[in-house]
């Protein structure tokens, strides 16, 4: 542990670090632009000099690693001439177009001009203009506002895993570009925009359209994906504006997928704004107790076995207790969560989560990937394994897809038979996972929305058995959901009750007549068609298939509109604030949920969010511990069968577009257009094409 | 001694004569008040009248919807919205001033870095309802260009002092 002086204060930092985490442990701030914890060190910025005592010059305190007896010095004349100098330099090139700037107002060239800066310039000759790049409908570039300190190009090499961004040309000619002008393809780019100290790399929806001073504030839980990311929603009256990621080390770090950050353009669009119910095959606009009138005279003397409920997946676990309640007050056991038909049970909770935790991901030594592609279910549990592939001594095995992930793969097979072989241990990587110290397998929906689903959880369990994934202190039996809301209602146990049909069951009902009412609660992605003559009641915040098919529409709100609780993959409990209330006369899903209760004469017992929450607690006490993550104890589930031949196929076929909310944004139409069509051969003749194709 | 002194100039009326004298001294001097609607007064340079919203000498607008006006005013009584015009450059969408709430300050002149906001000469703006009082780009750009030339000289003129 070097021991060093840094302004008169004595600090001990842990060996490894630079002589800028040394300052940093006692609180004296070192200006900085190149130099970001999540990235190399590159250096090149010369912002953060200090002196040190017996060096005739200031050193960069972001590369020099700290070491015994130093003396470091960050308030004396020759540092802030140093500084005045540096910042002098990187003024000269920079356009002073603040007024116009996008970043204006959260920018750190701005904030250090102004703390760190000499205040005039003595520069009066021109300055350089750099043409702007294209980096496709996500990222706007502005590249003369460029200070070259790599951040962008260090993200895109390192976490992102797209070796796209390069630097071309030296000193004043040096300029940031994809080398082939296109588009960077990835799921995380669009952090190159928080990342870029100054205004070069923007926002491109956002452009222009609010300045940070006007936004409010909110932190709050994304449900694109299951992974939970941490994020801060800005809103300006009732839009919100963007969403940028807020920093939890245990879940996405600082990172959020695209999906994340620009799907919320799709809250404005679709939206439900008031009850409707359908009169002649038409749906028309209704008050909420014309509404609740036209359910209570159907359901009304209905057999509760003759109704069922469909959760979907951006459904708050706050709306499924309600919801489950409401069920068994009228006396159905149908109801189900697994929209897709996932094959998970409800009853060992270590079954469907993702044991190791995401952090954990960084411990392993051996991974194999099972019928799913995280790069698009999961995109930072993807970059947490390319995190840990960089560390060295990682080996990433597929069964599924031949997938082009961010890091070096070996794929073992398809489908199902090199599941059963690996876990009967006459695979070679069989061997591989033994020997590991800290071996995994991520199991995807892609191998558990099937009608084998079951058995080929139960061959995943014999794998992990059979291989000792499961250790002291180590489980790496890990179940990768797509769904915010899955593994909320997988603990509440929104699952078929005694004799109560799922998802499948309900739909054949549904067809056959045996099922007369179907309650979706922001169920979209099922065959609508399959519905058959049943009364579709759907509950949620967009206009989708689900909607579509309803008989009487409820609406709801979206994840940025209430205060609701979602569980992550983990099995962590998080809980997303409101941000900005539901439009028109959408409410809080379990206020729905309530109110119909007592317009069906079952009134639910509780009229607070308190009591909810307390009710929540009840179901499952893993809802008491808020942001921990719990260990699932080993248990026996799945069931032993044949399995089918099919291969493994991911079920995301277009990552920008999974959910109601995504569906919506016009945005990720546009990245779908960009990236998703090219690669599958449709849509412009040219699109994907570089430039250089004759 | 005080009542004589009293009673003489009581029945003498020499405070009546001097009253009269002040009286016929003002009949030659320069009158100081304005017969107003037909005659006004002189104004400073940087007098702060009524908003007007300016163009360049091409016509395009100045407003570069940078929000610092609306940022600055104390009183909150600007509202800008903005978004990427077709041709990609930052414009407004929305640009109101709530005249009723706006108290003069000029901060909003101040604060634009490229002098698009401007109070200008004119005061004669009373209306007879609120509503012509909430003022929107296209009012603020009109008085833009009917004042010009007012606006512009008032800034040569004080341009040594800014």
């Amino acid at each position: 542990m070097p021991k060093l002086k840094v302004d008169g204060i004595e600090v001990e930092v842990p060996p490894g670090s630079t002589v800028l985490q040394a300052c940093e442990a006692i609180g004296v701030e070192i200006p900085r632009f190149c130099y970001h914890e999540k990235l190399s060190i590159a250096g090149n910025c010369r912002m953060c000099l200090v002196e040190m005592e017996k060096s005739p010059k200031p050193i960069a305190s972001c590369a020099m690693p700290a070491a015994d007896n130093m003396v470091i010095k960050t308030d004396t004349p020759m540092v802030r001439k140093a500084r005045h100098g540096v910042m002098e330099f990187l003024l000269i090139n920079h356009p002073l177009d603040c007024p116009i700037c996008d970043q204006g107002g959260e920018c750190d060239l701005q904030d250090q001009a102004m703390a760190y800066g000499r205040g005039d310039s003595r520069y009066g000759e021109m300055k350089r203009a750099v043409k702007d790049k294209n980096m496709g409908p996500l990222v706007k570039t502005i590249m003369t506002r460029c200070i070259h300190c790599t951040r962008c190009i260090r993200f895109a090499g390192e976490i992102a895993g797209v070796e796209e961004l390069g630097a071309t040309g030296r000193g004043e000619d040096m300029e940031i570009a994809t080398y082939l002008e296109k588009a960077l393809d990835s799921e995380l780019s669009a952090n190159i925009i928080d990342l870029c100290p100054v205004g070069a790399l923007t926002s491109k929806p956002y452009a222009f359209n609010a300045r940070p001073w006007e936004l409010r504030k909110t932190e709050s839980i994304d449900v694109m994906d299951a992974v939970g990311s941490n994020i801060r929603i800005d809103a300006r009256g009732a839009e919100v504006m963007r969403v940028l990621p807020r920093l939890n080390e245990a879940v996405n770090e600082e990172w959020i997928s695209d999906k994340s950050r620009f799907a919320c353009d799709g809250l404005r669009r679709q939206r439900l704004d008031r009850p409707y119910v359908r009169h002649d095959g038409k749906l028309q606009e209704a008050s909420w107790p014309e509404a609740f009138e036209a359910i209570r005279a159907r359901l009304g003397g209905l057999a509760g076995d003759r109704i069922a409920a469909i959760a979907g997946d951006l459904a708050c676990a706050e709306s499924m207790v309600a919801l489950k309640d409401l069920l068994a007050a009228l006396g159905s056991p149908h109801l189900d969560c697994r929209q897709d038909g996932a094959k998970l049970p409800a009853a060992s909770r270590a079954a469907y989560l993702f044991n190791s935790t995401i952090a954990g991901i960084e411990q392993a030594d051996a991974i194999v990937l099972v019928g799913t592609n995280p790069r698009w279910e999961a995109p930072l549990v993807n970059a947490r394994i390319r995190k840990r592939y960089l560390m060295g001594g990682l080996k990433v095995a597929v069964i599924g897809e031949k997938l082009a992930l961010t890091y070096k793969i070996q794929h073992l097979g398809a489908g199902p038979e090199t599941l059963a072989e690996l876990a009967a241990g006459h695979h070679p990587f069989a061997e591989m996972l033994k020997a590991a110290k800290k071996p995994m397998l991520i199991l995807g929906q892609g191998a558990l929305a099937r009608a084998d689903g079951a058995a080929v959880l139960a061959t995943a369990r014999q794998l992990a058995e059979s291989c000792n994934l499961v250790r002291e202190g180590w489980n790496g039996f890990n179940v990768l959901h797509m769904a915010a809301a899955r593994v909320g209602g997988l603990d509440l146990g929104f699952v078929p009750g005694n004799g109560g049909r799922d998802v499948a069951g309900i739909l054949d009902g549904a067809s056959s007549g045996a099922i007369e009412a179907v309650y979706l609660l922001g169920a979209d992605e099922i065959d609508m068609a399959r519905l058959g003559r049943a009364f579709v009641i759907y509950q949620g915040h967009h206009g989708d298939a689900g909607a579509h098919r309803a008989d009487v529409i409820l609406p709801g709100a979206a994840y940025t509109e209430k205060n609701a609780t979602y569980v992550n993959t983990e099995g962590r409990v998080q809980l997303a604030r409101i941000a900005t209330f539901p439009p028109g006369e959408a409410r809080e899903d379990w206020k729905v949920l309530r109110a119909l209760s007592d317009a069906l004469g079952r009134r639910l017992p509780y009229d607070t969010l308190a009591a909810v929450r307390k009710r929540l607690v009840e179901v499952n006490p893993v809802f008491a511990s808020v942001d921990a993550v719990a260990p699932a104890g080993w248990g026996a589930f799945g069931s032993a069968g044949a399995m089918g031949a099919a291969p493994f196929v991911s079920p995301v076929r277009n990552f920008y577009m999974t959910d109601p909310i995504s569906r919506s944004s016009q945005t990720m139409a546009e990245c779908t257009e960009a990236f998703v069509k090219p690669k599958l051969g449709v849509g412009k003749p040219d699109a994907g094409k570089t430039g250089t194709h004759g | 001694m005080a009542f004589l002194d009293r009673t003489a100039r009581g029945l003498l009326l020499t405070e009546l004569l001097s009253g009269m004298w002040l009286t016929l001294r003002y009949m030659f001097k320069p009158a100081v008040t304005l017969n107003y609607p037909f005659e006004k007064g002189p104004l400073g340079p940087r007098f702060r009248g009524e908003h007007a919203l300016r163009r360049y000498a091409t016509g395009e607008e100045r407003c570069i919807a940078c929000k610092l006006c609306e940022a600055i005013c104390p009183a909150q009584a600007i509202t800008i919205e903005a978004e990427p015009r077709d041709d990609g450059s930052r414009r407004t969408t929305r640009y109101d001033i709530d005249m009723t709430k706006c108290i003069y300050c000029g901060f909003c002149q101040e604060a634009c870095p490229v002098d698009a906001i401007v109070e200008g000469p004119n005061f004669e703006y009373a209306a007879e309802t609120r509503e012509e009082l909430f003022y929107n780009k296209d009012k603020l750009l009109a008085n833009g260009d009917r004042w010009e030339s007012e606006i512009a000289g008032n800034l040569t003129l004080d341009a040594p002092y800014r």
